[in-house]
Protein backbone atom coordinates (compact mmCIF):
# COMPACT_ATOMS: atom_id res chain seq x y z
CA UNK A 1 0.00 0.00 0.00
CA UNK A 2 2.57 2.49 1.06
CA UNK A 3 4.81 1.33 -1.77
CA UNK A 4 2.20 1.56 -4.46
CA UNK A 5 1.05 5.07 -3.70
CA UNK A 6 4.07 7.17 -4.58
CA UNK A 7 4.42 5.50 -7.98
CA UNK A 8 1.27 7.01 -9.46
CA UNK A 9 1.64 10.73 -8.57
CA UNK A 10 5.28 10.88 -9.67
CA UNK A 11 4.65 12.25 -13.19
CA UNK A 12 2.20 14.73 -11.79
CA UNK A 13 4.69 16.18 -9.27
CA UNK A 14 7.23 16.47 -12.07
CA UNK A 15 4.74 18.37 -14.14
CA UNK A 16 3.73 20.66 -11.32
CA UNK A 17 7.37 21.36 -10.61
CA UNK A 18 7.74 22.50 -14.22
CA UNK A 19 4.63 24.58 -13.89
CA UNK A 20 6.07 26.22 -10.83
CA UNK A 21 9.30 27.02 -12.66
CA UNK A 22 7.32 28.52 -15.51
CA UNK A 23 5.21 30.53 -13.13
CA UNK A 24 8.29 31.93 -11.45
CA UNK A 25 9.90 32.78 -14.77
CA UNK A 26 6.73 34.42 -15.97
CA UNK A 27 6.42 36.36 -12.74
CA UNK A 28 10.00 37.59 -13.10
CA UNK A 29 9.31 38.69 -16.65
CA UNK A 30 6.12 40.40 -15.67
CA UNK A 31 7.55 42.26 -12.69
CA UNK A 32 10.44 43.37 -14.86
CA UNK A 33 7.99 44.74 -17.35
CA UNK A 34 5.70 46.39 -14.85
CA UNK A 35 8.50 48.68 -13.64
CA UNK A 36 9.83 49.61 -17.03
CA UNK A 37 8.44 52.69 -18.66
CA UNK A 38 6.48 51.94 -21.80
CA UNK A 39 6.54 53.94 -24.99
CA UNK A 40 4.32 53.81 -28.04
CA UNK A 41 5.76 51.73 -30.89
CA UNK A 42 7.93 53.71 -33.30
CA UNK A 43 5.89 53.19 -36.42
CA UNK A 44 6.94 56.02 -38.66
CA UNK A 45 8.49 59.47 -38.85
CA UNK A 46 5.06 60.68 -37.78
CA UNK A 47 3.98 58.44 -34.92
CA UNK A 48 0.56 59.75 -34.08
CA UNK A 49 -0.18 57.59 -31.06
CA UNK A 50 -2.64 60.13 -29.63
CA UNK A 51 -4.58 60.33 -32.90
CA UNK A 52 -4.70 64.09 -33.38
CA UNK A 53 -3.69 64.28 -37.04
CA UNK A 54 -6.04 63.69 -39.98
CA UNK A 55 -4.72 61.05 -42.40
CA UNK A 56 -3.94 63.47 -45.25
CA UNK A 57 -2.05 65.93 -43.02
CA UNK A 58 -0.13 63.03 -41.54
CA UNK A 59 0.91 61.71 -44.95
CA UNK A 60 2.00 65.17 -46.12
CA UNK A 61 4.06 65.70 -42.97
CA UNK A 62 5.62 62.28 -43.27
CA UNK A 63 6.72 63.07 -46.84
CA UNK A 64 8.37 66.28 -45.68
CA UNK A 65 10.25 64.52 -42.89
CA UNK A 66 11.33 61.75 -45.21
CA UNK A 67 12.72 64.28 -47.66
CA UNK A 68 14.65 65.93 -44.83
CA UNK A 69 16.25 62.65 -43.82
CA UNK A 70 17.04 61.82 -47.44
CA UNK A 71 18.69 65.15 -48.13
CA UNK A 72 20.47 65.95 -44.89
CA UNK A 73 20.80 62.62 -43.10
CA UNK A 74 19.18 64.21 -40.07
CA UNK A 75 16.14 62.49 -38.61
CA UNK A 76 13.24 64.55 -37.33
CA UNK A 77 10.32 62.65 -35.81
CA UNK A 78 6.90 63.95 -34.84
CA UNK A 79 5.33 62.03 -31.97
CA UNK A 80 2.01 62.52 -30.26
CA UNK A 81 1.82 60.77 -26.92
CA UNK A 82 -1.54 59.81 -25.42
CA UNK A 83 -0.25 59.65 -21.83
CA UNK A 84 3.02 60.80 -20.22
CA UNK A 85 2.43 58.34 -17.36
CA UNK A 86 3.04 61.03 -14.77
CA UNK A 87 6.50 61.97 -16.04
CA UNK A 88 7.61 65.50 -16.80
CA UNK A 89 7.71 65.92 -20.56
CA UNK A 90 11.43 66.78 -20.43
CA UNK A 91 12.03 63.57 -18.52
CA UNK A 92 9.81 61.52 -20.79
CA UNK A 93 11.29 63.07 -23.93
CA UNK A 94 14.90 62.03 -23.61
CA UNK A 95 13.91 58.53 -22.58
CA UNK A 96 11.65 58.29 -25.61
CA UNK A 97 14.49 59.49 -27.83
CA UNK A 98 16.84 56.89 -26.43
CA UNK A 99 14.22 54.13 -26.59
CA UNK A 100 13.46 54.89 -30.23
CA UNK A 101 17.13 55.61 -30.94
CA UNK A 102 16.20 58.50 -33.20
CA UNK A 103 19.12 59.72 -35.29
CA UNK A 104 22.31 57.92 -36.19
CA UNK A 105 24.58 56.22 -33.70
CA UNK A 106 27.69 58.31 -33.23
CA UNK A 107 26.27 61.39 -34.95
CA UNK A 108 23.25 61.57 -32.64
CA UNK A 109 21.53 63.75 -35.21
CA UNK A 110 17.92 63.12 -34.30
CA UNK A 111 15.22 65.40 -32.96
CA UNK A 112 11.66 64.76 -31.86
CA UNK A 113 8.70 67.10 -31.72
CA UNK A 114 6.68 65.61 -28.86
CA UNK A 115 3.09 66.61 -28.29
CA UNK A 116 1.11 65.39 -25.29
CA UNK A 117 -2.46 66.59 -25.90
CA UNK A 118 -3.80 65.17 -22.65
CA UNK A 119 -1.29 67.01 -20.48
CA UNK A 120 -1.23 70.08 -22.76
CA UNK A 121 2.53 69.86 -23.06
CA UNK A 122 4.81 70.16 -26.04
CA UNK A 123 8.55 69.62 -26.30
CA UNK A 124 11.31 69.70 -28.85
CA UNK A 125 13.80 67.03 -27.84
CA UNK A 126 17.20 67.47 -29.47
CA UNK A 127 19.87 64.78 -29.86
CA UNK A 128 23.43 65.45 -28.69
CA UNK A 129 24.70 66.07 -32.21
CA UNK A 130 22.05 68.64 -33.10
CA UNK A 131 22.39 70.73 -29.94
CA UNK A 132 24.57 73.35 -31.66
CA UNK A 133 22.10 73.67 -34.55
CA UNK A 134 18.86 73.46 -32.65
CA UNK A 135 19.74 75.32 -29.48
CA UNK A 136 17.54 75.45 -26.41
CA UNK A 137 16.81 79.12 -27.05
CA UNK A 138 15.80 78.53 -30.66
CA UNK A 139 13.65 75.55 -29.68
CA UNK A 140 11.82 77.65 -27.14
CA UNK A 141 11.27 80.40 -29.72
CA UNK A 142 9.82 77.87 -32.18
CA UNK A 143 7.50 76.53 -29.49
CA UNK A 144 6.44 79.97 -28.37
CA UNK A 145 5.98 81.58 -31.77
CA UNK A 146 5.02 78.81 -34.16
CA UNK A 147 3.40 76.06 -32.12
CA UNK A 148 1.65 77.46 -29.06
CA UNK A 149 -0.56 80.08 -30.79
CA UNK A 150 -2.16 77.37 -32.93
CA UNK A 151 -2.49 74.95 -30.01
CA UNK A 152 -4.12 77.64 -27.91
CA UNK A 153 -6.75 78.16 -30.57
CA UNK A 154 -7.37 74.41 -30.70
CA UNK A 155 -5.67 73.74 -34.04
CA UNK A 156 -3.47 70.75 -33.21
CA UNK A 157 -2.60 69.79 -36.77
CA UNK A 158 -1.79 73.40 -37.69
CA UNK A 159 0.53 73.83 -34.71
CA UNK A 160 2.35 70.59 -35.41
CA UNK A 161 2.74 71.54 -39.07
CA UNK A 162 4.06 75.00 -38.26
CA UNK A 163 6.49 73.61 -35.69
CA UNK A 164 7.73 70.88 -38.02
CA UNK A 165 8.23 73.40 -40.83
CA UNK A 166 10.29 75.69 -38.60
CA UNK A 167 12.38 72.75 -37.43
CA UNK A 168 12.89 71.48 -40.97
CA UNK A 169 14.03 74.93 -42.09
CA UNK A 170 16.59 75.06 -39.34
CA UNK A 171 17.78 71.49 -39.90
CA UNK A 172 18.27 72.17 -43.60
CA UNK A 173 20.90 74.81 -42.90
CA UNK A 174 24.28 73.66 -44.12
CA UNK A 175 26.77 72.60 -41.50
CA UNK A 176 29.88 71.25 -43.16
CA UNK A 177 31.50 69.83 -40.11
CA UNK A 178 28.40 67.95 -39.12
CA UNK A 179 27.89 66.76 -42.67
CA UNK A 180 31.08 64.72 -42.81
CA UNK A 181 30.25 63.08 -39.52
CA UNK A 182 26.73 62.26 -40.64
CA UNK A 183 27.97 60.77 -43.90
CA UNK A 184 30.25 58.43 -42.00
CA UNK A 185 27.54 57.44 -39.52
CA UNK A 186 25.08 56.86 -42.38
CA UNK A 187 27.57 54.60 -44.14
CA UNK A 188 28.00 52.61 -40.92
CA UNK A 189 24.25 52.33 -40.56
CA UNK A 190 23.79 51.15 -44.13
CA UNK A 191 26.53 48.57 -43.83
CA UNK A 192 25.20 47.16 -40.60
CA UNK A 193 21.64 47.29 -41.76
CA UNK A 194 22.47 45.28 -44.83
CA UNK A 195 24.36 42.70 -42.84
CA UNK A 196 21.30 42.21 -40.69
CA UNK A 197 20.77 42.94 -37.07
CA UNK A 198 21.82 39.44 -35.94
CA UNK A 199 25.37 40.80 -36.25
CA UNK A 200 27.79 38.15 -37.52
CA UNK A 201 29.68 38.34 -34.25
CA UNK A 202 30.04 34.75 -33.19
CA UNK A 203 31.88 33.40 -36.24
CA UNK A 204 34.65 35.99 -35.98
CA UNK A 205 35.16 35.24 -32.31
CA UNK A 206 35.22 31.55 -33.06
CA UNK A 207 37.72 31.99 -35.86
CA UNK A 208 39.91 33.92 -33.48
CA UNK A 209 39.93 31.14 -30.89
CA UNK A 210 40.42 28.43 -33.49
CA UNK A 211 43.43 30.40 -34.61
CA UNK A 212 44.84 30.45 -31.08
CA UNK A 213 44.23 26.75 -30.52
CA UNK A 214 45.65 25.86 -33.91
CA UNK A 215 48.72 27.98 -33.38
CA UNK A 216 49.64 26.40 -30.08
CA UNK A 217 48.97 22.91 -31.34
CA UNK A 218 51.04 23.53 -34.45
CA UNK A 219 53.92 25.01 -32.53
CA UNK A 220 53.96 21.76 -30.53
CA UNK A 221 54.26 19.70 -33.68
CA UNK A 222 56.88 22.01 -35.06
CA UNK A 223 58.94 21.67 -31.94
CA UNK A 224 58.75 17.90 -32.04
CA UNK A 225 60.14 18.00 -35.55
CA UNK A 226 62.79 20.62 -34.95
CA UNK A 227 63.80 20.33 -31.30
CA UNK A 228 65.90 23.42 -31.50
CA UNK A 229 64.89 25.44 -28.49
CA UNK A 230 66.10 23.14 -25.80
CA UNK A 231 66.47 25.55 -22.92
CA UNK A 232 63.28 27.57 -22.73
CA UNK A 233 59.98 26.26 -21.46
CA UNK A 234 56.91 26.86 -23.51
CA UNK A 235 56.24 30.23 -25.07
CA UNK A 236 52.47 30.01 -24.97
CA UNK A 237 52.01 32.75 -22.36
CA UNK A 238 53.45 35.19 -24.88
CA UNK A 239 50.97 34.10 -27.49
CA UNK A 240 48.18 34.32 -25.02
CA UNK A 241 49.25 37.83 -24.09
CA UNK A 242 49.46 38.85 -27.73
CA UNK A 243 46.03 37.38 -28.34
CA UNK A 244 44.56 39.28 -25.44
CA UNK A 245 46.13 42.49 -26.71
CA UNK A 246 44.57 41.92 -30.11
CA UNK A 247 41.21 41.14 -28.56
CA UNK A 248 41.51 44.23 -26.38
CA UNK A 249 42.29 46.42 -29.34
CA UNK A 250 39.33 45.06 -31.23
CA UNK A 251 36.90 45.71 -28.43
CA UNK A 252 38.34 49.15 -27.76
CA UNK A 253 37.65 50.16 -31.30
CA UNK A 254 34.03 49.64 -30.41
CA UNK A 255 33.85 47.02 -33.10
CA UNK A 256 30.81 45.12 -34.16
CA UNK A 257 31.99 41.74 -33.05
CA UNK A 258 31.99 40.30 -29.59
CA UNK A 259 30.39 43.35 -28.06
CA UNK A 260 27.29 42.91 -30.12
CA UNK A 261 27.03 46.63 -29.75
CA UNK A 262 26.00 47.45 -33.25
CA UNK A 263 22.65 48.65 -34.25
CA UNK A 264 20.69 46.07 -32.34
CA UNK A 265 21.50 47.78 -29.09
CA UNK A 266 20.13 51.06 -30.27
CA UNK A 267 16.80 49.43 -29.80
CA UNK A 268 15.25 51.36 -32.64
CA UNK A 269 12.18 49.57 -33.74
CA UNK A 270 11.63 47.92 -37.05
CA UNK A 271 11.62 49.86 -40.23
CA UNK A 272 11.92 48.56 -43.73
CA UNK A 273 15.11 47.55 -45.42
CA UNK A 274 16.95 50.29 -47.13
CA UNK A 275 19.57 52.88 -46.50
CA UNK A 276 19.50 55.94 -44.28
CA UNK A 277 19.37 58.39 -47.15
CA UNK A 278 17.32 56.25 -49.51
CA UNK A 279 13.84 57.31 -48.49
CA UNK A 280 11.30 55.19 -46.68
CA UNK A 281 11.06 54.60 -42.98
CA UNK A 282 14.29 53.24 -41.56
CA UNK A 283 13.45 53.18 -37.88
CA UNK A 284 15.92 54.74 -35.46
CA UNK A 285 19.64 54.60 -36.15
CA UNK A 286 20.98 54.42 -32.59
CA UNK A 287 21.12 58.13 -31.79
CA UNK A 288 21.19 59.32 -28.21
CA UNK A 289 19.74 62.23 -26.26
CA UNK A 290 20.92 64.21 -23.28
CA UNK A 291 18.24 66.76 -22.53
CA UNK A 292 18.73 69.35 -25.25
CA UNK A 293 15.70 71.28 -26.46
CA UNK A 294 12.86 73.12 -24.81
CA UNK A 295 9.36 72.52 -23.50
CA UNK A 296 6.16 74.51 -23.45
CA UNK A 297 2.61 74.15 -22.33
CA UNK A 298 -0.72 75.62 -23.35
CA UNK B 1 56.82 18.44 -22.92
CA UNK B 2 55.07 15.68 -24.75
CA UNK B 3 52.92 16.55 -27.76
CA UNK B 4 49.88 15.27 -25.91
CA UNK B 5 50.28 17.65 -22.98
CA UNK B 6 51.00 20.46 -25.42
CA UNK B 7 47.77 19.68 -27.20
CA UNK B 8 46.01 19.70 -23.87
CA UNK B 9 47.59 23.06 -23.14
CA UNK B 10 46.29 24.34 -26.46
CA UNK B 11 42.78 23.71 -25.27
CA UNK B 12 43.36 24.85 -21.73
CA UNK B 13 44.77 28.22 -22.81
CA UNK B 14 41.59 29.64 -24.30
CA UNK B 15 39.56 28.27 -21.44
CA UNK B 16 41.90 29.91 -18.96
CA UNK B 17 41.60 33.15 -20.89
CA UNK B 18 37.83 32.90 -20.83
CA UNK B 19 37.88 32.14 -17.13
CA UNK B 20 40.03 35.20 -16.54
CA UNK B 21 37.64 37.28 -18.59
CA UNK B 22 34.85 35.86 -16.46
CA UNK B 23 36.56 37.26 -13.38
CA UNK B 24 36.16 40.76 -14.67
CA UNK B 25 39.65 41.30 -16.06
CA UNK B 26 38.08 43.14 -18.97
CA UNK B 27 34.64 44.06 -17.72
CA UNK B 28 35.80 45.97 -14.64
CA UNK B 29 37.98 48.49 -16.48
CA UNK B 30 35.21 48.84 -19.08
CA UNK B 31 32.63 49.68 -16.43
CA UNK B 32 35.08 52.00 -14.70
CA UNK B 33 35.88 53.91 -17.88
CA UNK B 34 32.19 54.19 -18.63
CA UNK B 35 31.48 55.71 -15.23
CA UNK B 36 34.39 58.14 -15.63
CA UNK B 37 33.12 59.23 -19.02
CA UNK B 38 29.70 59.85 -17.53
CA UNK B 39 31.34 61.91 -14.80
CA UNK B 40 32.90 64.08 -17.47
CA UNK B 41 29.38 64.69 -18.80
CA UNK B 42 28.21 65.72 -15.33
CA UNK B 43 31.02 68.24 -15.03
CA UNK B 44 30.38 69.54 -18.53
CA UNK B 45 26.73 70.12 -17.72
CA UNK B 46 27.62 72.05 -14.55
CA UNK B 47 30.21 74.03 -16.46
CA UNK B 48 27.55 74.92 -18.99
CA UNK B 49 25.47 76.40 -16.21
CA UNK B 50 28.43 78.36 -14.85
CA UNK B 51 29.02 79.77 -18.33
CA UNK B 52 25.44 80.99 -18.54
CA UNK B 53 25.57 83.07 -15.38
CA UNK B 54 27.49 86.07 -16.83
CA UNK B 55 24.60 86.55 -19.30
CA UNK B 56 22.19 86.64 -16.40
CA UNK B 57 24.40 89.11 -14.59
CA UNK B 58 24.27 91.55 -17.48
CA UNK B 59 20.50 91.30 -17.83
CA UNK B 60 19.63 91.53 -14.16
CA UNK B 61 22.06 94.34 -13.35
CA UNK B 62 20.29 96.68 -15.72
CA UNK B 63 16.70 95.81 -15.01
CA UNK B 64 16.64 94.90 -11.33
CA UNK B 65 19.31 96.91 -9.60
CA UNK B 66 17.79 96.36 -6.17
CA UNK B 67 18.55 92.64 -6.33
CA UNK B 68 22.24 93.38 -6.18
CA UNK B 69 22.78 91.48 -2.95
CA UNK B 70 21.39 88.21 -4.24
CA UNK B 71 23.23 88.70 -7.49
CA UNK B 72 26.49 88.98 -5.56
CA UNK B 73 25.57 85.75 -3.78
CA UNK B 74 25.12 84.03 -7.10
CA UNK B 75 28.42 85.31 -8.45
CA UNK B 76 30.27 84.18 -5.35
CA UNK B 77 28.62 80.77 -5.38
CA UNK B 78 29.54 80.44 -9.03
CA UNK B 79 33.17 81.27 -8.35
CA UNK B 80 33.27 78.71 -5.58
CA UNK B 81 31.53 76.03 -7.62
CA UNK B 82 33.84 76.43 -10.61
CA UNK B 83 36.92 76.28 -8.39
CA UNK B 84 36.05 72.80 -7.13
CA UNK B 85 36.66 70.09 -9.67
CA UNK B 86 36.73 66.38 -9.05
CA UNK B 87 39.04 64.44 -11.33
CA UNK B 88 37.88 61.05 -12.53
CA UNK B 89 40.45 59.34 -10.29
CA UNK B 90 38.97 60.87 -7.14
CA UNK B 91 35.52 59.45 -7.69
CA UNK B 92 35.93 56.89 -4.93
CA UNK B 93 36.74 59.63 -2.41
CA UNK B 94 33.47 60.51 -0.64
CA UNK B 95 34.81 63.82 0.77
CA UNK B 96 35.78 65.24 -2.62
CA UNK B 97 32.54 64.26 -4.30
CA UNK B 98 30.64 65.69 -1.35
CA UNK B 99 32.49 69.01 -1.60
CA UNK B 100 31.69 69.31 -5.29
CA UNK B 101 28.09 68.46 -4.61
CA UNK B 102 27.78 71.05 -1.84
CA UNK B 103 29.29 73.82 -3.94
CA UNK B 104 26.99 73.10 -6.86
CA UNK B 105 23.93 72.81 -4.64
CA UNK B 106 24.75 76.15 -3.07
CA UNK B 107 24.87 77.73 -6.51
CA UNK B 108 21.53 76.05 -7.34
CA UNK B 109 20.08 77.55 -4.18
CA UNK B 110 21.17 81.14 -4.69
CA UNK B 111 20.36 81.00 -8.39
CA UNK B 112 16.87 79.76 -7.58
CA UNK B 113 16.41 82.55 -5.04
CA UNK B 114 17.50 85.19 -7.53
CA UNK B 115 15.18 83.91 -10.23
CA UNK B 116 12.27 83.79 -7.83
CA UNK B 117 12.85 87.44 -6.88
CA UNK B 118 13.38 88.53 -10.44
CA UNK B 119 10.00 87.11 -11.42
CA UNK B 120 8.53 90.14 -9.66
CA UNK B 121 9.91 92.56 -12.28
CA UNK B 122 7.42 92.65 -15.14
CA UNK B 123 9.68 94.59 -17.51
CA UNK B 124 12.41 92.01 -17.02
CA UNK B 125 10.08 89.11 -17.59
CA UNK B 126 8.88 90.58 -20.83
CA UNK B 127 12.41 91.07 -22.16
CA UNK B 128 13.26 88.82 -25.03
CA UNK B 129 16.78 88.04 -23.85
CA UNK B 130 15.58 87.19 -20.37
CA UNK B 131 13.12 84.67 -21.84
CA UNK B 132 15.95 83.26 -23.92
CA UNK B 133 18.14 83.02 -20.87
CA UNK B 134 15.43 81.20 -18.96
CA UNK B 135 15.04 78.62 -21.73
CA UNK B 136 18.78 78.08 -21.77
CA UNK B 137 18.90 77.70 -18.02
CA UNK B 138 15.99 75.29 -18.10
CA UNK B 139 17.73 73.18 -20.75
CA UNK B 140 20.94 73.22 -18.74
CA UNK B 141 19.28 72.12 -15.53
CA UNK B 142 17.64 69.37 -17.54
CA UNK B 143 21.01 68.27 -18.87
CA UNK B 144 22.48 68.29 -15.37
CA UNK B 145 19.69 66.07 -14.13
CA UNK B 146 20.10 63.59 -16.99
CA UNK B 147 23.88 63.47 -16.81
CA UNK B 148 23.74 62.89 -13.05
CA UNK B 149 21.24 60.10 -13.57
CA UNK B 150 23.40 58.51 -16.27
CA UNK B 151 26.46 58.80 -14.05
CA UNK B 152 24.71 57.20 -11.11
CA UNK B 153 23.55 54.34 -13.30
CA UNK B 154 27.08 53.79 -14.56
CA UNK B 155 28.45 53.88 -11.01
CA UNK B 156 25.82 51.46 -9.85
CA UNK B 157 26.73 49.05 -12.64
CA UNK B 158 30.42 49.38 -11.75
CA UNK B 159 29.86 48.96 -8.01
CA UNK B 160 27.67 45.93 -8.58
CA UNK B 161 30.39 44.38 -10.70
CA UNK B 162 33.07 45.07 -8.14
CA UNK B 163 31.05 43.59 -5.33
CA UNK B 164 29.43 40.53 -6.88
CA UNK B 165 30.84 37.14 -7.78
CA UNK B 166 32.66 36.33 -10.07
CA UNK B 167 33.86 39.79 -11.07
CA UNK B 168 34.73 40.59 -7.45
CA UNK B 169 37.64 38.12 -7.70
CA UNK B 170 39.23 40.07 -10.50
CA UNK B 171 38.38 43.36 -8.82
CA UNK B 172 40.26 42.37 -5.67
CA UNK B 173 43.19 40.49 -7.17
CA UNK B 174 44.05 42.56 -10.22
CA UNK B 175 42.77 46.05 -9.59
CA UNK B 176 42.11 46.49 -5.88
CA UNK B 177 39.03 48.26 -7.12
CA UNK B 178 37.10 50.44 -4.70
CA UNK B 179 33.44 51.32 -5.16
CA UNK B 180 32.77 54.78 -6.63
CA UNK B 181 30.57 57.44 -5.11
CA UNK B 182 27.16 58.16 -6.52
CA UNK B 183 26.05 61.75 -6.88
CA UNK B 184 23.03 62.91 -4.90
CA UNK B 185 20.08 64.34 -6.77
CA UNK B 186 20.49 68.08 -7.11
CA UNK B 187 16.90 69.18 -6.75
CA UNK B 188 14.87 68.42 -3.66
CA UNK B 189 12.38 65.59 -4.28
CA UNK B 190 14.22 64.59 -7.43
CA UNK B 191 14.69 61.14 -5.98
CA UNK B 192 10.98 60.56 -5.70
CA UNK B 193 9.15 58.60 -8.34
CA UNK B 194 6.85 60.64 -10.52
CA UNK B 195 3.24 60.81 -9.52
CA UNK B 196 1.06 58.63 -11.66
CA UNK B 197 -2.45 59.94 -12.06
CA UNK B 198 -5.14 57.75 -13.55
Amino acid sequence: MTQALPAAPAPRTARSAWLLVWAILLALLLTGRAHAQTFPAFTGLVTDAANVLPADRKAALEAKLEALQQQTGRQLVVATIPDLQGYEISDYGYRLGRAWAVGLKGADNGAILIVAPKEHKVRIEVGYGLEPVLTDALSSVIIRDAILPAFKSGDMAGGIDAGADALINQLRLPDDQAKAQVAKAAADFDRQHRRGRAGGGAPLGMIFWLFVVGFIALSGIGRRAGRRYQGGGSNWPIWLWAASEIADGASRRGGGWGGGSSWGDGGGSGGSDGSWGGGGFTGGGGGSFGGGGASGSW
Amino acid sequence: MSPLSRLRLAFVAPIAALALAGCGVNSIPTAEENAKAKWADVQAAYQRRANLIPNLEATVKGAAASEKEILTDVIEARAKATSIQVSANDLNDPAKVQAFQNAQNQLSGSLGRLLANVEAYPDLKSQQNFATFMSQLEGTENRIEISVRDYNEAVQAYNTKVRTFPDSIGAKIFYGAKPMQTFQATAPNADQAPKVSF
